[in-house]
């Protein structure tokens, strides 16, 4: 018998051990749901599968009969539009900032020691200062998203920046290169992908920034609705725009992962 | 064309290297040799311009060298010269980018053409002409190091700096690129400098010997007195029996510093 450590699954085993909790959980919750309805009909806490087929047939594809909209359409493009908004000025501050301090030594003697502090600040703790300032409207939480995210982008890219040989920007030196060909052609492409790991990271947080601001104030959006239909205990609504809100996480993730692949194909090459 | 005076190099009371007196000719092609920690690579820096001297002159020209790299110094590093985000012609053609004003060094147009067909030229003489469109990660450390060379050489410098360009590579690889080395000396006319680890590599190729040792040695305090060139010998007139001292002496040296740490 082998040593636990070293017993490694064939990958069809390695694939049906990795579905197994996700059958189990659901079992689960069809056993634990039908127990409860019949028990009581009119159970909201843990809705079975019709109930919530009606919900999401309710809220995706029958206009809303108050405003005639489509709610949960209008919900997520309201809910990306901010998210990427957001992902997307944090991803490019954080970019210029990361490779510029870690590029240039006098731009780091200024800028890292502030970086380092408003990184620790929780930018939950701004989001009041958001709403006084920006007002409750879209630009508070795009803000709060960006403010949010930006602070680690910025140190990963500096850090990646410090990472790449010396051997390399010494080498551009001998071949003429001034600074900002060093930074255009040496360090900026090879930081492109790392900028999208750092996103691909930072997502996780981001939805929680955006998820957080439509909470409080918001009058749509995937977070909005959660936390609004939560006053009728509508588990039928929230359900299944939680599992909407990962499904689109994974993909935003999958399609970042993709595009790396696709559009730096020297990574995967083998690295010098 | 190149003169030290009295040069030292220290690292705080780490005394590196010490009373280096020399002069190069143009042209020469010089091999450092010596034992790890002896400052040989530290003398490289100094003449690439990411060390200066502590105290003494470096000259180039009559001029003290630049205190940063420039295009008259070209680079090997056994690591890393390459940029592997880029193809290898890519990698060729950034030489002739570089060298212009502008933002980015990219090239556009006729400047482009040229940049390629110079670029294609170089390559094939190393001996890359048909990996030009592989990334630095697929080749072989062996190609990998004729493609930096190439690099280094369309940059056209006066100097080359090979910072022990072939230590990872396997001996058979390591004598076709003495060859490619030793005739693009030739042809490109540089003054070379090449540091080894390896004693008989620096025994055979190029004109000139430097041996990095240390004279002195406190067992008390090893950092106490640094190297200095101990052999300053023409290739090609020396024997046998030479290599053997020398190399004894390194052997020497290495073992009183390890004993004295």
């Amino acid at each position: 018998m082998k040593r636990f450590i070293n017993l490694t699954p064939a990958p069809a085993t390695r694939m049906m051990f990795g579905l197994l909790p996700f059958v189990l959980l659901v079992i689960l919750y069809i056993v634990a749901s039908d127990a409860r309805l019949a028990e009581n009909p009119s159970d909201k806490l843990l809705p079975g599968f019709s109930q919530i087929g009606d919900a999401i047939q309710r809220m995706a594809f029958e206009p809303s009969k108050r405003t005639g909209e489509y709610l949960f359409w209008g919900d997520t493009t309201s809910s990306l539009t901010r998210l990427g908004l957001g992902v997307l000025i944090a991803a490019f501050v954080g970019l210029v900032l990361g490779l510029l301090t870690g590029a240039l030594p006098s731009v780091s003697a200024v800028a890292s020691p502030l970086l380092t502090v408003v990184s620790l600040i929780p930018p939950l703790a701004l989001l009041p200062v958001l709403f006084i300032v920006f007002g409750l409207g879209e630009v508070s939480k795009v803000a709060l998203i960006a403010i949010g995210i930006t602070p680690f982008i910025a140190r990963d890219i500096q850090r990646r920046t410090l990472e790449i040989p010396r051997e390399q920007l010494v080498k551009a030196q001998t071949l003429g290169a001034n600074t900002s060909q060093i930074i255009f052609r040496v360090l900026l492409p090879q930081l492109m992908p790392r900028l999208i790991d750092a996103v691909r990271l930072s997502l996780g947080a981001g939805w929680l920034f955006l998820i957080a601001a439509e909470a409080i104030a918001s009058t749509d959006g995937l977070g909005y609705r959660i936390f609004l239909v939560r006053r009728y205990m509508a588990m039928d609504v929230i359900l299944p725009y939680v599992a909407w809100i990962t499904v689109l996480a994974f993909l935003i993730d999958s399609v970042l992962a993709w595009v790396s692949r696709r559009l730096f194909p020297w990574q995967s090459k083998g690295v010098q | 064309m190149i003169e030290a005076r009295n040069l030292w190099k220290k690292y705080g009371d780490k005394v590196v290297l010490e009373r280096l007196n020399l002069r190069v000719e143009e042209g020469e092609f010089i091999t450092l040799v010596g034992a790890s920690g002896c400052g040989k690579s530290t003398f490289l820096k100094m003449l690439l311009g990411t060390e200066t001297a502590s105290s003494g002159e470096l000259l180039l020209d009559g001029k003290p060298i630049p205190d940063e790299p420039g295009p008259d110094r070209g680079i090997v590093f056994q690591q890393y010269s390459v940029f592997p985000h880029m193809s290898v012609l890519e990698n060729v053609m950034a030489a002739r980018g570089f060298g212009r004003p502008g933002v980015t060094g990219l090239l556009f147009g006729a400047a482009r053409q040229q940049a390629r067909d110079e670029a294609r030229a170089i390559l094939a003489e190393v001996g890359l002409g048909n990996a030009e469109s592989l990334y630095p990660g697929e080749l072989s450390g062996g190609m990998r190091q004729r493609l930096a060379i190439a690099q280094a050489l369309l940059g056209q410098p006066r100097i080359l700096l090979l910072d022990e360009p072939f230590g990872a590579l396997d001996p058979g690889i390591r004598a076709d690129m003495h060859d490619l080395v030793l005739r693009l000396w030739r042809e490109y006319e540089l003054t070379v400098f090449m540091v080894t680890h390896d004693l008989t590599e620096g025994f055979y190729l190029g004109t000139r010997l430097w041996v990095f040792d240390k004279t002195r040695l406190d067992p008390q305090a090893p950092d106490a007195y640094g190297a200095t060139i101990t052999y300053d010998l023409p290739v090609g007139q020396m024997d046998g029996r030479k290599l053997k001292k020398i190399d004894r002496d390194l052997t020497l040296t290495a073992r009183e510093t390890e004993k004295a740490l």
